[in-house]
């Protein structure tokens, strides 16, 4: 049985007629951790990229593709590092379900041509950033 | 989250995690999440609920050490 609803496939194609790149989604997934919450999340993961043919998943498992974890931080599961043409540091921990999941399909057409939606000002005074910024966005899908 | 994505774009610096809460107890319990949506950043300033732009952009030139604007 599907996640997604055709409703919900109709209103994402659309979106994704803004898709300007390639995007490859990478899950990783544990199923001796958690299998139910991977499976779905999985499912959920692979319905979205079936609805445009510029985005590509990846499975990996964090256990057997550990160097690949560390590089993208992952630490776990289930994770889902959204990236286009370069990684840019786009994560989502558990199921993108609810609320994260406008969020997700958003965060693939912005990857999908690097371009931020964002005020001229922001953008000016992220670029003069010295260190490193890590932002934990929690939230509950209802 | 949408703004921290869009800033994860916008720099090589930043990173933005979606954490669902729910399925992360342990995780939301460590960072004292009683009220969604809650973001913390570098562990070092955190709010509840959302901000426009430009208070979120204070928050992270705060927590990053940079000198905020002010106004």
């Amino acid at each position: 049985m599907s996640i997604l609803q055709p409703r919900d496939e109709e209103a994402v194609r659309k979106e994704f007629q803004r898709i300007a790149g390639p995007v490859k989604l990478v899950v990783f997934s544990q199923e001796l951790v958690a299998q139910d919450l991977c499976r779905q999340n999985e499912q959920l993961i692979k319905e979205v990229a079936a609805l445009s043919d510029r985005i590509s998943v990846e499975v990996l498992n964090p256990v057997v593709d550990r160097e690949r974890a560390a590089a993208y931080g992952i630490e776990d599961v289930p994770a889902t590092v959204v990236e286009g043409a370069r990684d840019y540091g786009v994560r989502f921990l558990g199921i993108p379900a609810g609320y994260e999941f406008s969020n997700l399909i958003d965060s693939i057409v912005a990857v999908s041509s690097g371009e931020a939606s964002l005020m001229a000002e922001t953008k000016s005074s992220l670029a003069t950033l010295a260190g490193d910024v890590e932002i934990k966005v929690f939230s509950t899908p209802t | 989250m949408r703004l921290a994505q869009h800033m994860a774009i916008a720099s090589e610096r930043v990173t933005a995690t979606a954490i669902e809460a729910t399925e992360f107890p342990e995780l939301s319990q460590a960072y004292r999440v009683s009220a969604v949506p809650k973001v913390v950043i570098n562990d070092r300033v955190e709010f509840e609920g959302a901000l426009p732009e430009p208070q979120f952009l204070e928050a992270v030139l705060r927590a990053a050490g940079e000198p905020v604007r002010e106004g």
